[in-house]
């Protein structure tokens, strides 16, 4: 791959209106992307729905209803209309944010699930946070040493966070940190004698509390997000570390290395002063992937930790057959999933600068 | 070692790149394969494991010792003993006979979703890289729309709307693993697309049925295993993670994920019982990802 990237520069030099152009066209190109991707997004979790082996209106009425109500209802909902139509209606529902009742807490699905991001929010972010910053070094450190003792720890220490499952993991660590050594708390964001006292800007408890200069908050909230951010944080480690080590390998094998070498650059300026600097881009389409990857993590990881966000929502939603809470809930995370790959195609072209 | 000469005949056959028929071309590729193998130790144990799996499932009636579904409310949580070597569940029943009779559920599971998943991956992948043009847009962007959902939230949702049961969880499973299996088979077709036995084959008349069966899959095989044996690990993980989440298969059905989420009311008097499954499922997908990345290895040594 880098090596195409390398013969681009070399060759791309265009005038600047040309380029100007092409950027043009290449922003639009990936707004219909995203546009498309969106409208399948809905298509899915309209299928989703439709194919529901609940009766939607029964779940309205009650069972107890006669025909006539049942009839009524039917139409209200629009039913009777055609699939395009019902769909139509669908989005303009999502448009209006309006994504229906949650049969479980008796609230507009919307509301819910502005309640319960913020906690999946900081908590995936931590989580990469701590993945990358130990997954990205070791990736790099295990290219470099290809082929010792310390690229095949590194190999196995990937693969084990690639095969371990991640509810098994959360459910030891809370049996031997909770229970027998009594470190951690069994689970849950903060003490429940600490609840309901901070209520910032952020909606993050940790950010919130700093804010409000209360350190007794901070901690809790630490304390409570520290063992299902590090067991988040090692299943991205596992990915980064793995993604990064082939990126440098690529790096390293580039006639660019053997230059720098020649002219006697010692090894450390070498991999990460000109190396590590090339594979800045990559690692930044990585570290979005692993975030979305981790969203996955989080429905199981807030499940075992009793963790209050969009996951724990999910399942919880899940057992009841919630379905407007489930579909609203599997929306979300579709759209953070966008979100963030958007995101990181917009920063790629600020810091590569071959798409200035 | 010295060969007996049977087998140092085989060897100097199948080593001997002087080739006097495709035949032994053929068979030197796999041997040489087989060789490099043998001499990756990690892969060669990950080779080790899915194969004991294989035999424990297929031998499970003569090794559980216990039948997996008899209750005995009397003999409920004991801890492992010399009678119950992994201890017994909250029924009573025998933990080591499940985990014995789950390694059944976890390789139907796999293999299954893997027989769906192939060919409707390299179809999808390899008619959107042999037409191009639209076609290629269009599948290219419906496969991109199932990536961007993570995969377990996508199995959830679609086994929520089938309902619980461990069918449906294979057909949730198989929508999420396709599409890297797509993507990678267009691009393998791509870069045969315009290769001149591909265009011999369109001068003498083949259809795309033809060409893409008799030219295109051979070509394309190697590195689809290769990414199916790395995706099993996930689809172990993802059957696990929905039968944690009692969406995968059904009590009082042996599955490993179900188990370790049975345990968990049990936690703290009987650790077994998450502890041991957890392992298990550890254990095979750990295998899988070993040999898969071995055998990439072997296929595309720039990484090794």
């Amino acid at each position: 791959m880098s090596m195409s990237q390398t013969t681009e520069t070399s060759t791309a030099s265009p005038a600047r209106s040309s380029r100007f152009l092409a950027g043009g066209r290449k922003v639009a190109t990936s707004f219909a992307v995203i546009l498309t991707t969106l409208f399948g997004l809905l298509v899915i979790t309209f299928v989703v729905g439709r194919l529901v082996p609940a009766d939607p209106v029964i779940s309205v009425i009650g069972d107890q209803a006669d025909q006539a109500t049942y009839d009524r209802v039917y139409k209200e909902m629009g039913l009777d209309q055609p699939l395009y139509v019902q769909f139509g209606s669908y989005l303009s529902d999502v448009v209006r944010l309006d994504l229906g009742q949650s049969t479980l807490t008796k609230q507009p699905v919307a509301s819910d699930l502005a309640r319960v991001v913020p906690a999946t929010i900081e908590l995936a972010t931590l989580a990469t946070l701590i993945g990358a910053c130990f997954g990205i070094p070791l990736g790099v450190v295990a290219a470099v040493n290809r082929g010792t003792w310390i690229d095949h720890v590194a190999r196995v220490v990937g693969l084990l966070g690639y095969s371990t499952p991640i509810f098994w993991l959360g459910t030891i660590v809370i049996l031997i940190f909770y229970a027998h050594l009594g470190l951690i708390p069994p689970g849950g964001r903060i003490y429940i004698y600490n609840e309901g006292i901070i209520d910032g800007p952020t909606d993050s408890i940790i950010v919130d509390s700093l804010i409000a200069g209360n350190f007794e908050i901070f901690w809790s909230a630490i304390h409570h997000l520290l063992a299902p951010a590090i067991i988040l944080g090692y299943a991205a480690m596992a990915y980064l570390s793995r993604m990064s080590r082939s990126f440098m390998l690529e790096q390293l094998r580039q006639e660019y290395i053997l230059t720098a070498r020649a002219k006697g650059l010692g090894k450390r300026p070498i991999i990460w002063r000109h190396a590590f600097r090339n594979i800045r881009v990559q690692l930044l389409t990585v570290v979005a992937l692993a975030y979305c990857g981790l969203l996955d993590g989080t429905v199981l990881i807030e499940t075992v930790f009793a963790w209050p966000g969009l996951g724990q929502y999910l399942t919880s939603a899940l057992f009841v057959a919630d379905m407007n809470a489930v579909l609203g809930a599997v929306l979300l995370i579709g759209m953070i999933s966008i979100a963030i790959n958007l995101l990181s195609d917009i920063v790629y072209r600020f810091i590569d600068p071959r798409t200035r | 070692m010295t060969r007996s000469g049977y087998f140092s005949d085989l060897h100097d056959w199948l080593i001997n790149e002087e080739f006097t028929s495709s035949r032994q071309a053929r068979f030197h590729k796999l041997y040489v394969a087989w060789l490099s193998l043998l001499a990756n130790p990690l892969a060669l144990a990950g080779f080790a494991v899915i194969g004991v799996l294989i035999l424990v499932a297929l031998l499970a009636p003569l090794i559980a010792g216990h039948d997996p579904y008899a209750q005995d409310l009397a003999m409920a949580l004991q801890a492992p003993s010399a009678a119950h070597w992994f201890g017994t569940d909250e029924f009573g029943r025998d933990v080591f006979a499940r985990l014995i009779y789950g390694a059944r559920t976890t390789l139907y599971i796999t293999i299954l979703v893997t027989v769906i998943v192939a060919p409707i991956g390299f179809i999808i992948g390899a008619t959107a890289g042999y037409l191009g043009g639209w076609v290629d847009v269009v599948l290219m962007r419906i496969t991109d729309i199932f990536l961007s959902f993570p995969s377990l939230v996508l199995a959830l949702a679609f086994s929520a709307a089938l309902g619980p049961g461990i069918e449906n969880a294979v057909i949730a499973i198989a929508l999420t693993v396709w599409p890297p299996i797509a993507r990678l088979a267009r691009a393998e077709t791509m870069t045969f697309r315009n290769a001149d036995f591909v265009v011999a084959a369109e001068l003498q008349g083949a259809g795309m049925g033809r060409i893409l069966l008799r030219h295109i899959v051979p070509l394309c095989a190697p590195s689809i295993v290769v990414r199916l044996t790395l995706n099993m690990s996930s689809i172990i993980l993802t059957a696990a993670g929905l039968g944690f989440l009692g969406l995968g298969a059904q009590p009082p059905m042996a599955e490993w994920g179900a188990m370790a989420a049975s345990g968990r009311q049990y936690l703290l008097d009987a650790w077994w019982l998450t502890t041991v499954p957890g392992l298990a499922i550890l254990t095979v997908s750990l295998a899988f990802n070993l040999l898969g990345d071995g055998l990439r290895d072997i296929m595309d040594p720039r990484n090794g």
